[in-house]
């Protein structure tokens, strides 16, 4: 029975964030016409699956007490990358995507590098790294377009049945059956959450949430600062690199877009305080940062169906859309400060 | 005062600026060489050094000047203003709206609203500043597209806001009158002050200063609301030069403002930094991408030289301590 309250109460902010993309999400199905129907379930999951990687490859960052304002750019120039490798015969593909990937990663190391061996803030290398990033991405692709084989779109974002029956396997059946509608996208990002809960559990998980709390209490026990920061950083970039490869596989094409790119880093710092990890460090985590990409894409799906006629009829009206999802964010961070007003010693407050 | 006297004090003075503004102001004769250079070997004429020239640099210096003003500020601090974009663009659009010379209070009135917003929620609410300033931008964005339905606002700026932005007196753009009127508030107000003197303490260790019995919210609010009037100076401004105000007008100036702050040697974490370094790390930042444009670089070059220039300043002399 303790248990149980004391993981409610350490996990607050995930279940919160459940709660909230359950509630939105729940009242968008039923509005819309084809609600609970596995189409739109998976048309939503692509939409909404990019956002999820790159608050995943946000919150790693924000643990250790930095911040990545890198990720929209290394999504985008994955983005462009993937849309020049992976218009091939099925080995090229193959060797593409590893390739996308690694490219990720990469860019990954170098933000760790510069914030760990260059002792730069990371919101300042970051800022100036996501601009190096983009540039590459306008040199791969200048303008928006690129080539991508549509039989590999098709399998890796429609349903888990596609995707086997792509890879030779042919479907599944009997009674794994209802395991075939899953979409590819629910598979994957359910793949990503066990990469995260592994890193969690390793020793560089542990490291990165003790530094995230105190940098100096976890260097003065011995935690290999520089190492987990490295790790942090690159597992990051490799995150935001899967949401770049799934979004050119996604639009069939790779866009330099920079606007688009600070619109998911934003978006994503968004989902990480959403998913209830502290921007201060050391408490949260990628899963609540899922839920928290979520009910901010659901918030958003709710303007599609809202009836017109009804009290809140004026949010059909599109120009109101991004006034209701600036004021929902607003609204959950205040409201998530309100312990300020409990705390009996003021000094509590300066942290 | 003898020569001797005054020598003697310069070089005290010097040895006490701090590394970073001589660093920058290398880098600024940096860029004018290289600058000089490519255009002598091109066309054979040192057109990148010509008054002219440097004076219309500046005139465009001058609004990232303003909007690094208030940014500067923010960050002593140890916060972040992100909704300079659109704090910029609502001052600009609404005041336009307006028209006349009510525009003026109207606009800054506006800017200094949005910063008070600001400032109360990092400092009372204590939500981290990016995220609080961050939803703030989100919410001026919806408001403005609401008021202007989606289109580009029709409005025209009014006469005087066109003859601060791209007006001159004496030759002197009037626009750099107003950046260095900005200027010498902002110094007034960090060295002679009260407030200036807090807005460091509160950078450097803000329990100190809130146990020595400062109203250390209310110093927050303050630098908060003169980031919101910078940031609304910076708008008006901006629509006189282009006659109008328009959708995003702000969002070119929102990195290259941290960065002009950073690069002028202020540390992102707060508590340390001199006006002077910010002045010199906006002209390096407009001299910067002048140059680039000036050697027709592609956009895609633009982006990772100016990245990769930032990164290597900082690496120069803008490393923390290690443990």
């Amino acid at each position: 029975m303790k248990d149980w309250r004391l993981y409610c109460k350490q996990n607050q902010g995930l279940l919160v964030a459940i709660g909230l993309f359950l509630f939105f999400y729940g009242s968008y199905s039923s509005l819309h016409p084809q609600g609970y129907t596995a189409a739109l379930f998976n048309q939503n999951s692509n939409e909404c699956f990019a956002l999820v990687m790159a608050a995943m490859a946000q919150t790693l960052p924000v643990l250790t007490g930095g911040l990545d304002l890198s990720v929209g750019a290394i999504l985008t120039l994955v983005n462009c990358l993937a849309s020049e490798l992976l218009g091939g015969t099925a080995f090229e593909n193959a060797l593409g995507m590893v390739a996308c990937l690694l490219a990720g990663l990469a860019c990954g190391f170098c933000n760790g590098c510069l914030v760990v061996y260059g002792r730069l803030q990371p919101i300042i290398a970051t800022l100036a790294s996501s601009a190096i990033f983009i540039g590459i991405a306008l040199f791969i692709r200048p303008t928006p377009g690129g080539h991508v084989d549509g039989d590999l779109a098709f399998a890796m974002t429609y349903d888990l049945n596609e995707l086997l029956i792509g890879l030779g396997l042919g479907g599944l059946s009997g009674p794994l059956a209802w395991c075939g509608h899953i979409p590819t996208t629910v598979f994957f990002a359910l793949l990503m959450a066990l990469v995260w809960t592994y890193f969690k559990r390793t020793q560089y998980g542990l490291e990165a949430y003790a530094i995230g709390a105190s940098s100096e209490a976890a260097f003065m026990s011995g935690v290999r600062v520089k190492r987990t920061k490295l790790v942090a950083y690159s597992l990051a970039g490799f995150f935001a690199g899967v949401g770049g490869l799934y979004l050119a596989l996604q639009t069939s094409s790779g866009n330099a877009d920079i606007p688009q790119a600070g619109a998911y880093t934003l978006n994503s710092i968004a989902a990480v305080v959403v998913g209830g990890t502290s921007l201060y460090g050391g408490m949260g985590g990628a899963i609540g940062s899922i839920f928290g990409a979520l009910v901010l894409r659901s918030v958003a799906f709710n303007f599609r169906v809202i009836d017109e006629q009804s009290a809140l009829g004026f949010l059909a009206n599109p120009l109101y859309q991004p006034l209701v999802e600036g004021l929902v964010l607003l609204a959950a961070v205040s409201i998530g400060a309100f312990w300020v007003f409990r705390v009996k010693n003021r000094l509590e407050i300066f942290k | 005062m003898s020569i001797g006297e005054f020598s003697l004090q310069l070089r005290q003075r010097a040895r006490r600026t701090e590394k970073s503004i001589w660093y920058t102001l290398a880098s600024i004769v940096l860029i004018l060489v290289v600058g000089s250079a490519y255009t002598l070997s091109t066309d054979g004429t040192l057109s990148f050094l010509m008054p002219n020239y440097l004076l219309q640099q500046m005139k465009i210096a001058s609004f990232l000047g303003i909007a690094a003003t208030g940014m500067m500020l923010v960050i002593l601090l140890g916060h972040i203003d992100l909704s300079l974009p659109w704090v910029l663009a609502t001052s600009a659009m609404l005041a336009t709206a307006v028209g006349g010379w009510v525009a003026l209070p109207y606009g800054l009135c506006i800017g200094a609203f949005v910063g008070l917003l600001n400032g109360l929620g990092v400092a009372y609410l204590r939500v981290p500043s990016m995220i609080f300033t961050l939803g703030m931008n989100t919410v001026l964005k919806g408001l403005m597209v609401v008021f202007t339905g989606g289109f580009a606002p029709r409005s025209e700026a009014p006469e005087w806001m066109e003859i601060l932005a791209v007006g001159t007196t004496l030759g002197i753009p009037n626009s750099l009158f107003v950046w260095a009127a900005t200027g010498i508030v902002v110094v007034f107000i960090l060295t002679k002050t009260p407030f200036g003197r807090y807005v460091y303490a509160v950078g450097n260790q803000e329990q100190a200063v809130f146990l020595s019995g400062v109203r250390t919210p209310w110093v927050i609010v303050g630098a908060f609301v003169l980031c919101g009037l910078c940031a609304a100076v910076t708008g008006m401004m901006l629509a006189g030069f282009s006659h109008k105000a328009y959708q995003a007008m702000g969002d070119e100036y929102l990195m290259p403002a941290i960065a002009a702050v950073v690069i002028g040697g202020t540390n992102i974490l707060g508590g340390r930094g001199t006006y002077i370094g910010t002045v010199l790390g906006t002209i390096t930042i407009v001299l910067l991408s002048s140059m680039l444009s000036v050697m027709q670089m592609p956009e895609a070059g633009r982006q990772i030289i100016y990245g990769s220039v930032i990164i290597a300043m900082l690496l120069v002399y803008g490393r923390q301590e290690e443990h």
